[in-house]
């Protein structure tokens, strides 16, 4: 079965379709690199993937179920644009939380181990206000990691990070993908996503317009899907 | 097809209307204590129907677009209770006249005008928050939700204002409010009539809506481009 | 259960977070100050007639400080995309909105028992006579106060102009519940006691409290996500 599988995806602003007739998958272990000019749906797809938003038609499915349902968000990890954590909470408190809400068996325990694992443990009690940007962003990954999730869904993670921060969620995918987990981002930085990626999907203008193996002369040439598969 | 049905329902109103009018105001006698004002009553109360019979039509759209996410549903609600809004403020403008006839002021807060004006509030609000939204599909999820609460809303609003006035007595209104028999034909003919031009109102307020959103896709496409 | 631990889950969160900083909660106090204020200049607090209508004119002054703690509940969730993780968070949508609702009915009830005494002393009003009446109505009355400014926080969560719109739509809808609070009120202060002539409107309160909480913890989930 596969991991995360869109099927006949259309998604309508209106009657306008940002999404066509996407067919995706991603086996278990399988870390999906979403590539494509804005604009061309990645964080639409992305989001109703997450379970965000609902498709117009078509259906998506992680590990054959709906992404609604409680059992699989519970399975799901998300970072999207924003970090998705409370400035006026301390990091702690903020990892406490979202392993309560995620019915982890020791909240606390699970929050000192992420922020270990994040290098945040000395500014566990700091409040995220006055975090810098990139402890902010490290944060999010955590909370992200923090239940185990089987699927990680990315919304361009390497835009926006400081290198400390990318080295750190670099890290924290090769660990997750060596576990088995599945993982789909979208994303620009076409170099730190072929370098984890093991499958490409293109998205042109709401359709797909590649969805194969990454292949040694992608990873040499980031722009080689573009220049073959994108139209003008 | 649609632009037939439209003209000839317009043309049934019309006809309904004139015959209506000339009713009202030739053959039927003055009423023995109020005098000409009273055939105001033969349009505020179908107004007033009418504008209730829109906001169901309403909600029950809104439902059947969270059931099927068809913007068709959509698009017939926001037609349907912009016409409404216009009939109740119909209401509102004929009750005011026939309170300053009658009683020499513009506004009483009698109970059924304190309703309509409530009622009206909450509509208002309806095509606002549309107002507010620009993207098509949240714009129908979030009014559509909208539109259900004020439904719910509107009966006890009604009811509430009904027994505050029951409990601070206001002059009546109606004196009354007897009809003579030989009235009734008009009056249920005249909301038939306000019926009819209610749907003509909203047919094309549809096409306008359905228009305007073939326009925004057209732009969304251009601008993908 | 797993719906009241997460509603509880969410409910401290919130009111751990506002607590921490106190700015909804300090305006809404000052605002509700200030319209009392106010009012006494529009009327003349020495009057009998005054003193009559005092508990309507309370339960405006609640209804004005109480919107603007309540239109915070899911403003507060947008910075940072934090209403993303809560949507993504295994929690149902009944629980989140219960969760919100509580913390909120706990902050504008704590507005609403420190301007009481203040209201007390400007009126020269006695409410202490029937205090847990009156308590019971502040409870049923905010309740619905708090349940439809909260489904409509989520409402307009995204909207252009929010702050302008959740006030707009929320008081229209509000009238019958600020109708029975205000009746209520006015006859608790003036000695009347609960039932008989005003059971009808303890009836009402409650009808618009039970309805309005079932329809939006129904509805909270398709408001968010579809």
């Amino acid at each position: 079965m596969n991991a995360v599988a869109a099927e006949g995806v259309w998604k309508f602003y209106g009657d306008y379709p940002a999404l066509r007739d996407v067919i995706l998958h991603a086996e278990p272990g399988a870390c999906l690199a979403l590539i494509g000019r804005n604009g061309a749906g990645k964080t639409t797809l992305l989001r109703i993937i997450g379970g965000f938003s609902k498709a117009g038609r078509g259906q998506v499915r992680i590990f054959g179920n709906d992404p609604r349902e409680t059992g699989t968000r519970r399975r799901v990890g998300w970072i999207g644009h924003g970090i998705s954590v409370y400035d006026e909470l301390s990091a702690l408190e903020n990892l406490t939380l979202f392993g309560r809400l995620y019915n982890l068996t020791d909240p606390h325990k699970s929050a000192m181990e992420w922020l270990e694992r994040t290098g945040l443990d000395r500014v566990k009690d700091g409040l995220v206000r006055e975090f810098s940007r990139g402890m902010r962003q490290r944060l999010a990954v955590a909370r992200a990691f923090l239940h185990q999730p089987s699927v990680l869904l990315l919304d361009e993670p390497f835009t926006a990070l400081d290198d400390r921060a990318i080295a750190v969620l670099q890290r924290l995918l090769r660990e997750a993908l060596a576990e088995g987990r599945t993982v789909v981002m979208s994303t620009h930085q076409l170099r730190e996503a072929l370098e984890l990626a093991t499958h490409v999907a293109l998205l042109n203008r709401g359709k797909i317009a590649f969805h194969g193996e990454r292949t040694a002369q992608m990873v040499a040439d980031p722009g080689w899907v573009y220049a073959h598969y994108d139209e003008a | 097809m649609r632009e037939r049905l439209i003209y000839g329902l317009g043309a049934i109103a019309a006809v309904l209307l004139a015959r209506n009018l000339y009713s009202i105001f030739m053959q039927l006698p003055d009423e023995a204590s109020q005098g000409m004002i009273y055939r105001i009553i033969f349009f505020h109360v179908p107004a007033a129907i009418t504008a209730m019979l829109c906001a169901g039509v309403s909600c029950f759209t809104s439902v059947g677009y969270l059931l099927t996410k068809s913007l068709k549903y959509d698009a017939i609600s926001v037609s349907v209770t912009e016409v409404g809004l216009a009939f109740l403020a119909a209401n509102l403008v004929t009750g005011s006249i026939w309170g300053r006839i009658i009683w020499g002021i513009w506004w009483t807060w009698d109970a059924r005008l304190t309703s309509a004006l409530v009622c009206w509030l909450l509509y208002a609000g309806y095509l606002m928050l549309r107002r507010a939204i620009e993207e098509p599909t949240a714009r129908a999820r979030i009014s559509a939700v909208f539109n259900i609460f004020a439904f719910v809303d509107v009966p006890i609003v009604i009811f509430s204002i009904k027994w505050w006035r029951t409990q601070h007595p206001q002059p009546v209104f109606w004196g009354g409010g007897s009809i003579d028999p030989a009235m009734y034909l008009t009056a249920a003919l005249n909301l038939v009539a306000l019926i009819l031009l209610a749907v003509v109102l909203a047919l094309i307020r549809l096409r306008q809506e359905e228009v305007q959103r073939e326009i925004d896709s057209i732009r969304r496409y251009a601008h993908a481009v | 259960m797993d719906f009241f631990r997460q509603t509880l889950v969410i409910a401290r969160k919130d009111l751990r977070a506002e607590l921490r900083t106190k700015e909804a909660i300090n305006a809404s106090l000052a605002f509700a100050l200030v319209i009392l204020v106010l009012f006494s200049f529009a009327f003349d607090p020495l009057e009998e007639q005054t003193r009559e209508m005092s508990g309507g004119l309370l339960w405006i002054v609640f209804a004005f400080a109480g919107t603007l703690v309540l239109n915070r509940s899911f403003a507060r969730e947008v910075p940072n995309d934090c209403l993303d993780a809560l949507v993504a968070a295994p929690i149902s949508g009944a629980a989140l909105f219960m969760g919100k609702a509580l913390a909120n009915f706990v902050l504008v009830i704590s507005v609403e028992l420190v301007s009481l005494p203040v209201f007390g002393i400007f009126y020269n009003v006695h409410w202490t006579s029937q205090i847990w009446s009156l308590l019971l109505v502040l409870a049923l009355g905010t309740w619905g106060l708090t349940v439809i400014g909260t489904i409509f926080s989520a409402l307009t969560v995204n909207i252009r102009l929010r702050e302008l719109m959740a006030p707009l739509l929320v008081y229209p809808m509000l009238i019958p519940a600020l109708m029975s609070a205000m009746k209520l009120t006015m006859d608790l202060i003036a000695g009347k006691p609960l039932g008989g002539e005003n059971e009808v409107w303890l009836r009402l309160l409650v009808a618009f409290d039970v309805i309005f909480t079932a329809l939006s913890l129904v509805l909270l989930e398709t408001v968010l996500v579809g």
